[in-house]
């Protein structure tokens, strides 16, 4: 089978149960040596499963896998890389508290009879994140860095082995797109070097960009294999979702507010040193005004000032009253609701139920004499799941169990039963699957539909671009140009994010 | 009823997620309970039970407040020297001729009071309450010694000691007051917001304070909790004691910890009960009792109650991992 030479893995009929739980039912994979393959499935289609069967996490409970023409079935973490399997992490598999040289070369340091040697540590690290080009230092805490810069070490961890096959596990997902292109230039080389690369991801724009395989999961199960030449991101979509979708970003309910209409939130000079300088804008009921810049612009920050998390100073006027917001309860109080950026840290109680979840930030509402209102409770969480169409057992669901997507909801959930007025959507759809996230598109445009007034940050230009009916775009903490849907272009918006106009 | 990840729902659910949660640990004192009645006849007995409920009274009280603090996902070791405290405040004020009444508000007052010392310097200061509490632990076991020099203070008032002594409807005062204390506590965690926000907030405190959660009042007002309660162990613990003693409550935040644990508390914070922590203490007093009773030397009984606590914990956690 000359057809074969250069396939380097091999899956067949691999599935993995947990007692009577299906994780993945039926999946085949062929990589190839120089050859970018991206598996593409909604979150809870099984990727996880693979990505560890792959890393020698878990074993499979039945199937085939064969690596470089032996079998290939990893007990252990060590044992996978031993095989020539490297691994970039999605989440952040670093230790905070050590240094970026510590982390690349963790369990691997240099040294002699226990002792590490610091120096040959140094010189190792610096040298793999300079053949990587990476803007890293690599004496620098991890714990000091950026979200960003975390993933590129977590990049440089993963390359750190060498590997026959590279996995990339959702890579971008916290990259702006000039750290995107820097990690792009990587695969780009390793490619050339004739290694096989697996790519997660749920971005359409980067897969179409990157990939030469394609292959679709579904619950669980494979569903095809196609090559980019041959497809559309409509039709790749479609296999996803196991249903045609009309349109990525569905259109706005009813005609855009009237210019004329006096704004419910007004904001004037708005400054906090060091992270925003002059931040202004005016929003009204029913308008989605989106944020866009490169990480690091001072977006986020803003909204944190905004919402009483940060201290600034400037006029923020709601309803053309000046307000002085300083802490969240305020804002709350204030009608301001906050999906923030990261659900994980900012947004959710992950073990606790979804009920509470979804009460947390209204307990006001449900509070009687300081007793809680438990009915009140609940009958608002099965509203929301309800609402939101969240695809759970119960409201008694422990949060840290659902998808990503649905977890997303549920932080959504949570603000919208604060009845907000003006509700900040940090990076809505950060980590959410594609079907997921259409869902939250039409939840945004039916609460802008309902008069809710949205501040949309987002660094996918796209769904800023698909949602915004204004957009305000930052740089290096200044606002550089504010301006009707209609008027940009993505390179227009681009420009001005990056500084170049 | 309860109030973590998973509460019992109605009717025949509410049944099986009591089991779920609590039975684990139920099985272990029931456990405990046929090996010492087989091991020895008298431990079967009304008078025994009674009996160590009133053992573990000061523990069990201690633990509600502990469980507070630990369901923060932080700890209060000063607790066992607050105990201390509280006696002698009120043996103190017992001295000086005021009354029964001046005496236990005061003593009640001075346990908040280093609670709220505990509490100002973890949330103000932003410093762990490990290295608080382990420093007033100390400062407060110092504290105790500064009006005796040292010696035990006898000075009793009548009423002080029927507390420990008195029974009320055939039932001594003392598991009267447990009894009462674990319905307060059981009822603030679970039927009030501020229980809920303790729970959000230890579960996830960033999270909490996005929700509009004040952590840090939260924060204060839970370790005034903690040394509310340990004072009031105090206040037992002497009124048994019939003085206030300088090492009173020595290594009790020990036993408050294993009781928490036992009864569920997650140590990093936002999991755990009221119910669990009652169960937890109830180990711990069988324990302390049965192995009394067989005249088990001391060492060996230090030995066994670390051991017990492993293995229970251990179950405990597998238990819950298995039901994912």
């Amino acid at each position: 089978m000359a057809e074969n030479d250069d396939v380097i893995l091999h899956l067949t009929g691999v599935r993995k149960t947990f007692g009577p739980i299906v994780a993945l039912k039926n999946m085949n994979l062929t990589v190839r040596a120089g050859r970018v393959h991206t598996i593409l499935g909604e979150n809870g289609a099984g990727k996880s499963t693979l990505m560890k069967i792959l890393a020698g996490v878990q074993l499979p409970t039945e199937g085939e896998i064969r690596l470089g023409g032996e079998d290939y079935y990893p007990r252990t973490p060590q044992e996978a890389a031993a095989r020539g399997l490297a691994i970039v992490f999605q989440e952040l598999s670093l230790c905070n508290n050590l240094s970026v040289a510590a982390n690349i070369l963790a369990t691997r340091e240099p040294s002699r009879m226990g002792f590490i040697s610091e120096r040959k540590l140094l010189a190792r690290a610096r040298a793999l994140i300079e053949e990587l080009g990476l803007p890293v230092d690599v004496n620098a805490r991890v714990a000091d860095l950026s979200i960003a810069q975390r993933q590129l070490v977590e990049i440089a961890k993963g390359l750190s082995h060498d590997g026959r096959v590279v996995i990339f596990d959702e890579p971008t997902s916290s990259l702006s797109d000039s750290e995107a292109e820097i990690l792009f230039d990587i695969i780009g080389r390793l490619k050339a070097q004739g290694k096989a690369i697996i790519y997660i991801s749920h971005r359409m724009e980067e897969i179409m960009r990157l990939s030469d395989d394609i292959t679709v999961v579904r619950d669980g199960e494979y569903v095809t294999t196609v090559k980019k030449e041959e497809t559309t991101i409509e039709e790749l979509i479609a296999l996803m979702v196991g249903r045609r979708m009309e349109e990525i970003y569905p259109p706005r309910l009813g005609p855009a507010p009237d210019p004329a209409m006096p704004p419910v939130l007004k904001v004037e000079g708005l400054t906090r040193p060091g992270a925003f300088r002059d931040a202004s804008f005016e929003l009204r009921p029913g308008e989605i005004l989106g944020f866009f810049g490169l990480i690091g612009a001072g977006r986020s920050e803003v909204m944190g000032a905004l919402f009483g998390m940060l201290a600034a100073e400037g006029r923020v006027e709601i309803d053309g009253k000046p307000v002085t917001i300083r802490s969240a309860a305020e804002a709350i109080a204030h009608g301001i609701g906050f999906v923030t950026e990261n659900r994980k840290e900012q947004g959710l109680v992950l073990l606790h139920s979804l009920r509470q979840n979804i009460s947390m930030a209204a307990l006001p509402r449900y509070s009687a004499k300081g007793f809680l209102r438990a009915r009140a409770e609940r009958e608002t969480a099965h509203a929301e799941v309800d609402r939101l169409a969240i695809r759970t057992g119960s409201i008694e669901t422990v949060t840290g169990t659902l998808s990503g997507g649905n977890q997303q909801k549920v932080v959504l959930a949570k603000w919208l039963a604060t009845k907000p007025r003006i509700l900040i959507l940090d990076e809505p759809t950060r980590g959410v699957d594609v079907g997921a996230k259409f869902e939250i598109y039409r939840i945004i445009r039916q609460l802008a539909a309902e008069g809710t007034a949205i501040l949309l940050v987002s660094s996918e230009l796209p769904e800023v671009l698909g949602l915004s009916d204004r957009v305000v775009i930052m740089s290096e903490g200044r606002m550089r140009e504010a301006a009707a849907r209609d008027t940009l272009t993505p390179e227009r918006v681009m420009t001005f994010a990056t500084g170049q106009f | 009823m309860t109030d973590t990840a998973q509460p019992p729902q109605a009717g025949h659910s509410y049944l099986k997620s009591l089991i779920r949660q609590y039975g684990g640990i139920f099985l272990s004192l029931v456990v405990l309970c046929v090996v010492f009645s087989l091991t020895n006849d008298r431990f079967l007995s009304v008078a025994n039970f009674t009996n160590i409920l009133q053992q573990v009274a000061v523990i069990a009280i201690t633990a509600f407040g502990m469980t507070w603090v630990i369901l923060l996902g932080e700890i209060d070791l000063s607790v066992g020297s607050i105990i201390a405290v509280a006696g002698m405040v009120g043996a103190q004020v017992i001295g000086l001729g005021w009354g029964f009444a001046p005496a236990l508000t005061l003593t009640l007052a001075a346990g908040a009071l280093l609670g709220l010392f505990n509490g100002v310097l973890t949330a103000k200061l932003l410093l762990p309450s490990f290295i608080v509490t382990v420093a007033t632990m100390s400062i407060y076991r110092g504290l105790v010694s500064l009006p005796t020099g040292g010696a035990p203070e006898m000075n009793m008032d009548p009423t002080w000691i029927a507390i420990g002594a008195n029974s009320f409807l055939g039932v001594p005062i003392i598991i009267w007051i447990v009894a009462v204390l674990f319905v307060v506590n059981h009822v603030l965690l679970a039927h009030t917001t501020f229980g809920r926000k303790t729970y959000l907030t230890g579960g996830n405190r960033e999270a909490a304070l996005y929700s509009g959660i004040n952590v840090n009042a939260i924060k204060i007002k839970i370790f005034m909790i903690s040394g509310l309660m340990a004072a009031i162990s105090g206040i037992l613990l002497s009124s048994r004691l019939y003085s206030a003693q300088t090492n009173a409550g020595l290594s009790y935040e020990l036993d408050a910890i294993a009781a928490a644990v036992l009864g569920g508390t997650s140590l990093s914070g936002g999991v755990g009960t009221m119910v669990g922590t009652l169960i937890g203490a109830l180990i711990i007093g069988v324990l302390n009792n049965g192995m009394n009773m067989l005249s088990v030397p001391y060492f060996y009984q230090l030995i066994v109650k670390g051991l017990v606590i492993l293995v229970a914990v251990y179950l405990d956690v597998r238990s819950k991992q298995r039901q994912g």
